[in-house]
C-alpha cells in the first residue's frame, strides 16, 4: 500500500504538467529482462494525426534515447528546452547487494537474512518503479509541450506497433558522441566568454551556470544523506535480529527480547521510510532539475552558438562589402543568422521563463510533501513508542 | 518442555537431593513458560518422591536400632567422624525435620543479618557438619534460593509437608491413643508400621544410596560405630520428645547468638541439649500436647489460621530482625505454623484422609503423602520462579495445574503468589534504593608526556554505618581501579563470585590523551572510560558481599592508596586474552568434567551463546554509531549545500525556503550527532559492559570446575589408598596397614573438605548467576527504555523542526 501511494505521488514528482486531454501517455507496465527493460507505452488520444484513439507499443530504453537525440538534433527545436533524457536503468547496485547478501547468508540468522532480502527486494522494486516513472515523465513532458507534441518522430515512437529496432550506436558513433560533447564543452567555455547582448540571457546564463554547480553538489550530498539513512535502517535490521537471537537463547530475556526487537524493527521501518521519502521527494527532485538545468543550459548553448554564427555572418558581410564581392549572399546569410538567432532568443526566453515557474512549483510541491512526510514518520514513531514502553515496563514488573 | 524427569539423572553422588531440587527448579521455571502445566506436574512427582522416601526410611532406625540402623545411617551420615552429635540427629526422623526448620531460621536470619554472605557460609559449613545428607543438601539448596529471591516460604512449605507427613504417619501408627508428647511410645508404635514402610522405603533408599557418594557408602563401619554411641546417649538421657530435642537445638542456637557465628555453635551440643529442655518445655506442649487422635486434624487446622499472620510477620521482620526472634521464642510452634503456609489446605485434606484410612495399609498412606508433598512442592516452585526473573502471566499455568489436584490449595497458592509478587516488587525497589551511590567524575590529566595518567574523583554517598562519613571523595587513578579488581578477583573469584570487571586498558586511547590531543575522539575516550569506571564501581558496591570487602572500603575511603602494581597484565589485549584463556580452560575442563548438573550445563551454553550474540551486537551497534556519525556529517554538508543553492536561487520565496531547509538540516545534524552519542553511551557501552561481565561469569564457572577437579583428584587419591589397604590386608602386613589407614583417614577428611568446597562454590556460582541474570534483565530494561526515550525525544524535536518549516514551503509562490 505504501508503495502505491508513494508512486502515485511520484507521478508528478518533478514536473508540473498541464495535462492536455488530447494526448495522454502512460507506462502501465514494464518488463525487466536482464539489463533490458521493456516498457509498454500506452497512448490515449483524440488527435486525428493518430490512426487509433487508444494503443500500446513496446519500447526500450534505447528508443527513448533515440527519440531524445532526434529532438535535440532537430534544428527547429533549437530554441526549446528538450526534456532531459531519462537515465539508464541501473539495477546493478541492488543486484550486487543481493549477491553480497547471498554470500553473507551463513553469517546471518534466517530471520535476519529474510529481512535483509525483503529490504533489498523493496529497494529493487523501488529502483524499477522509479525507472518506469522517469521514462513516463519524459514522454509526458513531450506530450504536454505545444510544439514537441506535434513532432513526427515522437508520434512514430508512440504509434509504430513493431519494435522500433533503433539502430544501436556503434563504437564510432559512440566515440563521435563523446567527441561532440568535448567540442561542446570547449565551445561552452569559448561562448561563455563572448559578450552577451541581451541582459535577460546574460542573467540566465550566470544563474544557470551557478545554479547547476550548486544543485549538482546538493544532489550528491542528498544522495549520501539518503544512503546514510538506509545504512542505519539496515543496522536496525541486524540489531533487532541479534536481539531476537539473544532473547531466544537467554531465559532472562525470553519475555522481553521480543519487545526490544519489535521496537527496533519499528525504528528500522521509520528510518527506512525516511530514507525512501527523502530519496523520492528531495534527491529525485534535485536530480531531475539537475538534468533539466542541463537541458536549459543546452538551450543557452545553442543560442550562443547562433549568436556566434550571426556575428560571424556580420563579419563575413563586412568582409564581402569591403571586397565588394558576394554581398547578396552574405547579406542573405547574415539575415538568416539574425532571424534564427532572434527566433531562438524569443522562444528561449519563453522556455526559460516557463522553466523557472515550473521549477518553483515543483520545488514547492516536493518540499511541502517531504516536510509532511517527515512529520508523519516522526509522529508515527512517537505514539507507538510509548505504547511500546508501556508493554516493556509492564512485562518487566513481574 | 517435559523435562524435569529427564533432567534429574543421578548426578554427583552426594548432590542427589540437590539435583532433584534443581531439576524442579528448572522445571518450575520452564513450566511457566510453556503452558503444559499438567505434564510438568506429573513429572514433578518423580523428583519429589525420593526425598520423601528418604525421610521415611530414617524413621525406622530410631525404633529398630539393631538391624535397620546399620544400613541407613551409614548412608545418611555424611560426617560421623567429626560430629558425634550429628549421628544423634539422625536417630530421629523428626530430628531431620527439625534440622530443616533450623535452616529456615537461617533463611530468616540471613535477611536480618547485614552480612548474609558470612552467615550463609558458616551456616553452610555447619549444616554440612551436623546434619545428614538429606538435610544438608536441602539447606544448601536453600541458600541458593535465599539469594536468588525470597524463598523462605517455599522452603518452609516443603519442610512442613514432611512434618505433616510424619505427624500423620505417626498418628496412623499410634492409632488414636498414642500421645505425641511421649515420643518413645510414638516411635515404638511407629516402628511397627515403619517396618513395613521401611521395607519399601529402604529399598528405595538403597537405590538412592547406590547413586550416593561412594565414599559415603564405603564408610558404613565408621558410621555405625558412631551411631551406636549417640543412640545410647540419646536413649538414656533424652527420654522426652526426641522430636522436641532437635528443634530446640536449632532454636537455641538461634537465640543464643544473633551473629554470623550462630551456626558454628551447634558443636556445643551438650549445652544446647540442656537448654533445649527448658526452652522447649512450652513448645512441646503446644505442638504435641494434645492427644494425637484428635490432634491430627486440629493442629493442622489451627496452624493455617495462624499462618498468614506469621508469614507476614516474618516478612516484616526481615527488615527489623527483633520481632522475629521474639516471636519465635515465645511460640516455637510458629516454626511449624509458618512452614505450614501453603500446605495448610493439603494437610487438612490428608489428615482427613488419614482419619478415614487409619487402619489402612501403610503403603496407601505413603501414596497419599506423596501426593501431598507433590502439591506442596508445587508452591515452592512457583515462588522460586519468582525468584528467577519470570513473567507474571507465566505462573498461571502451574497454578492451574495445581488446581486440578487440589482446588483449595491452588486458591491459597494464588493468594500467596500475589503476596509474593508484591514482596518481590518491594524488594526490588529496596534493592534499587541501595544505600550507597557512587559517582566517578572530573577526569583530570596528571603529569606530562608518557608518564601522564588520568585521575578521577570518586565520590561516595551513603548512610551505611560501615563508613566513617556520609559523603566522601577520593582521587583514584585508572590503575587503582584495576588494582581493586585484581584484589577482589583473587579473593572472591575462587569462591565462585562474579567480580565485575573494570574497562580494559587502552594503549591507543590513552596515548592520544597523553600526547594531549584535544580532539573529540580523545574526549570521547575519556568520557567513555569515566562512565565505564562509574558503572564498574556501582556494580561492586551493589554486590552485597563485595561491598563488605575491606579493600573496597579502603578504595572508597582511604586518602592515599598504595600504588597498584602489576596491572599491566590487564592491559587491553592482555585482558581479552586472559578471558579467552579462561574460556578455553573451561571448555577443556567441561569435557573432562562430564557435567552432570543440568543447570550448569545449560547456563554455560547460555552464557556462551549470549557472549557470542553480545559481541555481534556490539559490532552492529558500533557500526550503527559509525553510520549515524556519517549521517550527521552528510546532513551537515547537505545543509551547507542547500544554503548555497538557496543563495543561488533567484525566486525569493524559494530561496528563503531553501535556506530554511538548510537550517532544519543543520538542526537535524545536531540531532543525529546527539543520537550517535546516545547510541554509544546507552547502547554500545552497555553491551561492552556485558561482554566483560560475561567473561567474569565464565570465570566463576571456571572456578567451580577447578573446585570439582580438586575434589575428584582427592577422591582418586583416596581410592588408591584404599586399594593399597586392601592389598596390604591381603598380604597381611599389619605394620604398614596402620600407616595406610591413617592416610586414608587423612584423605577422607580432604575429600569431604573438597567436596564441601565444591558444593559451596557451586551454590555461590548459582546464586551469583541468578543474581547476574536478574541484574542484567533489569539493567537492560532500564537502558533500552532510556535509549528509546532518547530516540523519542529527538523524534519530537524533529517534528517541531519540520512543522516550523512547513509554512515556509507553503509560502513559495
Amino acid at each position: 500500500h505504501y508503495n502505491t501511494e508513494k508512486y502515485h505521488h511520484m507521478r508528478s514528482v518533478s514536473v508540473d504538467l498541464n495535462h492536455d486531454a488530447s494526448l495522454l501517455i502512460d507506462i502501465p507496465d514494464a518488463l525487466c529482462e536482464r539489463d533490458k527493460v521493456k516498457f509498454t507505452v500506452h497512448t490515449k488520444t483524440t488527435l486525428s494525426s493518430f490512426q487509433k484513439p487508444d494503443f500500446s507499443v513496446p519500447r526500450q530504453h534505447e528508443d527513448f534515447i533515440w527519440l531524445h537525440d532526434t529532438l535535440v538534433e532537430t534544428e527547429d527545436y533549437a530554441g526549446l528546452i528538450i526534456p532531459p533524457v531519462p537515465p539508464k536503468p541501473d539495477f546493478e547496485s541492488p543486484r550486487e547487494k543481493m549477491h553480497k547478501l547471498g554470500e553473507g547468508e551463513a553469517t546471518m540468522t534466517k530471520e535476519e537474512y529474510t529481512k535483509m532480502k525483503q529490504e533489498l527486494e523493496a529497494e529493487y522494486l523501488a529502483v524499477f518503479k522509479k525507472t518506469v516513472q522517469v521514462h513516463e515523465v519524459f514522454l509526458q513532458r513531450l506530450s504536454s509541450h505545444p510544439i514537441l507534441s506535434k513532432d513526427r518522430n515522437f508520434q512514430i515512437f508512440l504509434e509504430y506497433d513493431q519494435d522500433l529496432t533503433v539502430r544501436r550506436k556503434n563504437a564510432k558513433e559512440m566515440f563521435g558522441g563523446f567527441f561532440k560533447n568535448m567540442v561542446k564543452s570547449a565551445d561552452e567555455v569559448l561562448i561563455s566568454g563572448i559578450k552577451e547582448v541581451d541582459d535577460f540571457f546574460e542573467q540566465e546564463k550566470t544563474f544557470l551556470l551557478d545554479y547547476y554547480s550548486k544543485i549538482k553538489d546538493s544532489t550528491a550530498k542528498a544522495e549520501k544523506m539518503t544512503r546514510s539513512h538506509k545504512n542505519i535502517a539496515d543496522d536496525y535490521i541486524h540489531i533487532s535480529a541479534t536481539l531476537n537471537t539473544l532473547s531466544a537463547d537467554d531465559s532472562t530475556y525470553r519475555h522481553c527480547g521480543g519487545y526490544y526487537m519489535s521496537s527496533f524493527v519499528f525504528l528500522q521501518k521509520v528510518e527506512g521510510r525516511v530514507a525512501s521519502d527523502q530519496e523520492l521527494k528531495l534527491t529525485e527532485l534535485l536530480r531531475y532539475y539537475m538534468r533539466d538545468i542541463q537541458a536549459a543550459k543546452d538551450l543557452l548553448y545553442r543560442r550562443a552558438r547562433a549568436l556566434v554564427d550571426y556575428e560571424n555572418s556580420n563579419k563575413a558581410l563586412d568582409k564581402a562589402r569591403l571586397k565588394s564581392r558576394d554581398i547578396p549572399q552574405a547579406e542573405e546569410h547574415q539575415k538568416q543568422c539574425l532571424q534564427k538567432f532572434d527566433k531562438l532568443s524569443e522562444s528561449g526566453k519563453k522556455e526559460l521563463t516557463s522553466f523557472k515557474g515550473r521549477r518553483v512549483v515543483a520545488f514547492r510541491k516536493n518540499l511541502i510533501e517531504m516536510a509532511e512526510l517527515e512529520i508523519k514518520h516522526a509522529k508515527v514513531s512517537s505514539p507507538i513508542q510509548p505504547r511500546d514502553f508501556y508493554t516493556l515496563i509492564h512485562v518487566y514488573n513481574m | 518442555m517435559a523435562t524435569s524427569s529427564e533432567r534429574s539423572p543421578p548426578p554427583f553422588p552426594d548432590s542427589e537431593d540437590q539435583d532433584v531440587l534443581d531439576s524442579e527448579e528448572v522445571g518450575g521455571r520452564e513450566s511457566d513458560e510453556d503452558d503444559d502445566g499438567g505434564g510438568d506436574d506429573l513429572l514433578f512427582v518423580n523428583p519429589s518422591n525420593p526425598p520423601l522416601t528418604k525421610m521415611d526410611t530414617t524413621l525406622p532406625p530410631a525404633s529398630q536400632p539393631s538391624d535397620v540402623l546399620m544400613e541407613p545411617p551409614s548412608d545418611l551420615m555424611n560426617d560421623p567422624l567429626i560430629e558425634p552429635f550429628s549421628s544423634l540427629t539422625e536417630n530421629k526422623p523428626t530430628s531431620k525435620i527439625v534440622s530443616e526448620p533450623s535452616d529456615d531460621f537461617v533463611d530468616l536470619t540471613n535477611n536480618l543479618a547485614d552480612s548474609p554472605e558470612d552467615a550463609a557460609e558458616s551456616v553452610l559449613a555447619d549444616v554440612a557438619i551436623d546434619t545428614t545428607e538429606i538435610p544438608l543438601d536441602e539447606p544448601s539448596d536453600d541458600f541458593v534460593d535465599i539469594f536468588g529471591g525470597e524463598t523462605e516460604a517455599p522452603r518452609e512449605e516443603v519442610v512442613i509437608a514432611n512434618v505433616t507427613v510424619k505427624a500423620a504417619a505417626a498418628a496412623d501408627k499410634s492409632e488414636v491413643t498414642s500421645d505425641v508428647t511421649d515420643p518413645p511410645g510414638d516411635l515404638k508404635t511407629g516402628s511397627d508400621f515403619e517396618q513395613e514402610a521401611n521395607e519399601t522405603a529402604t529399598d528405595s533408599i538403597i537405590d538412592l544410596s547406590d547413586d550416593l557418594l561412594s565414599s559415603n557408602a564405603q564408610k558404613p563401619p565408621l558410621a555405625s560405630d558412631q551411631f551406636v554411641d549417640p543412640l545410647v546417649d540419646f536413649l538414656s538421657d533424652a527420654p522426652p520428645a526426641a522430636d522436641a530435642k532437635i528443634p530446640s537445638r536449632a532454636t537455641v542456637d538461634l537465640f543464643e547468638d544473633e551473629g554470623n557465628d550462630l551456626f558454628t555453635e551447634p558443636r556445643q551440643t551438650k549445652s544446647a541439649k540442656q537448654q533445649q529442655k527448658s526452652l522447649f518445655g512450652e513448645a512441646d506442649e503446644d505442638l504435641f500436647g494434645e492427644p494425637l487422635g484428635a490432634t491430627t486434624k486440629k493442629p493442622v487446622i489451627k496452624e493455617p489460621k495462624g499462618k498468614p499472620v506469621p508469614t507476614k510477620a516474618a516478612r516484616d521482620v526481615s527488615n527489623m530482625g527483633g520481632p522475629l526472634q521474639d516471636g519465635y521464642t515465645a511460640e516455637p510452634a510458629d516454626i511449624f505454623s509458618e512452614e505450614a503456609v501453603t500446605t495448610v489446605p493439603s494437610i487438612k485434606k490428608t489428615s482427613a484422609v488419614n482419619s478415614k484410612t487409619n487402619g489402612v495399609h501403610s503403603e496407601e498412606d505413603t501414596d497419599i503423602f506423596a501426593a501431598t508433598v507433590e502439591l506442596s512442592l508445587d508452591s515452592p516452585q512457583e515462588e522460586r520462579k519468582k525468584g528467577v526473573p519470570a513473567v507474571p502471566s507465566a505462573s498461571a499455568p502451574s497454578v492451574s495445574a495445581a488446581t486440578s489436584l487440589a482446588k483449595p490449595q491452588s486458591a491459597s497458592l494464588e493468594e500467596l503468589d500475589d503476596d509474593e509478587e508484591e514482596e518481590e516488587e518491594e524488594e526490588e525497589e529496596q534493592e534499587d534504593k541501595f544505600d550507597i551511590s557512587i559517582s566517578v567524575k572530573d577526569p583530570e590529566k596528571i603529569g606530562d608526556g608518557m608518564n601522564a595518567y588520568m585521575a578521577y574523583k570518586v565520590t561516595t554517598q551513603t548512610p551505611l554505618p560501615m563508613f566513617r562519613n556520609k559523603t566522601f571523595t577520593v582521587r583514584r587513578r585508572f590503575s587503582d581501579f584495576l588494582g581493586l579488581y585484581e584484589k577482589l578477583s583473587e579473593k572472591h573469584g575462587p569462591n565462585g563470585f562474579i567480580v565485575p570487571p573494570p574497562p580494559e586498558k587502552s594503549i591507543l586511547g590513552m596515548t592520544k590523551v597523553k600526547v594531549g590531543k584535544e580532539d573529540s575522539s580523545s574526549a570521547d575516550f575519556v568520557e567513555r572510560r569515566r562512565a565505564a569506571l562509574e558503572r564498574y564501581l556501582q556494580r561492586i558496591v551493589h554486590h552485597p558481599s563485595l561491598l563488605q570487602d575491606p579493600d573496597v572500603r579502603e578504595f572508597l575511603e582511604r586518602e592515599e592508596l598504595p600504588r597498584a602494581v602489576g596491572t599491566q597484565a590487564l592491559s587491553g589485549a592482555g585482558f581479552l586474552k586472559m578471558i579467552n584463556k579462561a574460556t578455553d580452560a573451561v571448555s577443556k575442563m567441561t569435557i573432562k568434567m562430564n557435567e552432570s548438573d543440568v543447570w550448569f550445563e545449560e547456563k554455560l551454553q547460555e552464557v556462551e551463546s549470549a557472549d557470542q550474540q553480545f559481541r555481534k551486537l556490539h559490532v552492529l551497534v558500533e557500526s550503527l554509531v559509525v553510520h549515524r556519525k556519517e549521517l550527521s556529517l552528510n546532513t551537515a554538508s547537505f545543509a551547507k549545500s542547500t544554503a548555497m543553492l538557496g543563495s543561488a536561487e533567484d525566486n525569493t520565496a524559494l530561496s528563503r525556503a531553501l535556506s530554511q531547509l538548510a537550517e532544519v538540516e543543520d538542526k537535524m545534524e545536531q540531532l543525529h550527532q546527539d543520537q550517535a552519542t546516545n547510541d554509544t553511551f546507552n547502547f554500545a557501552e552497555l553491551i561492552a559492559d556485558y561482554i566483560r561481565l560475561l567473561g567474569s561469569v565464565r570465570g566463576s564457572f571456571d572456578h567451580r570446575m577447578k573446585a570439582w577437579q580438586r575434589w575428584q583428584d582427592a577422591q582418586a587419591a583416596l581410592q588408591k589408598k584404599r586399594e593399597t589397604e586392601a592389598k596390604l590386608l591381603w598380604a597381611n602386613k599389619p605394620d604398614k596397614l596402620q600407616l595406610v589407614k591413617e592416610e586414608i583417614a587423612e584423605w577422607e577428611v580432604k575429600v569431604t573438605q573438597y567436596e564441601r568446597d565444591f558444593d559451596r562454590v557451586t551454590a555461590t556460582v548459582r546464586k551469583e548467576v541468578v543474581r547476574f541474570d536478574k541484574e542484567k534483565a533489569r539493567n537492560f530494561k532500564r537502558e533500552i527504555i532510556n535509549y528509546l526515550e532518547c530516540l523519542l525525544q529527538s523524534q519530537q524535536q524533529l517534528i517541531k523542526y519540520w512543522e516550523a518549516f512547513l509554512p515556509e514551503a507553503k509560502a513559495i509562490a
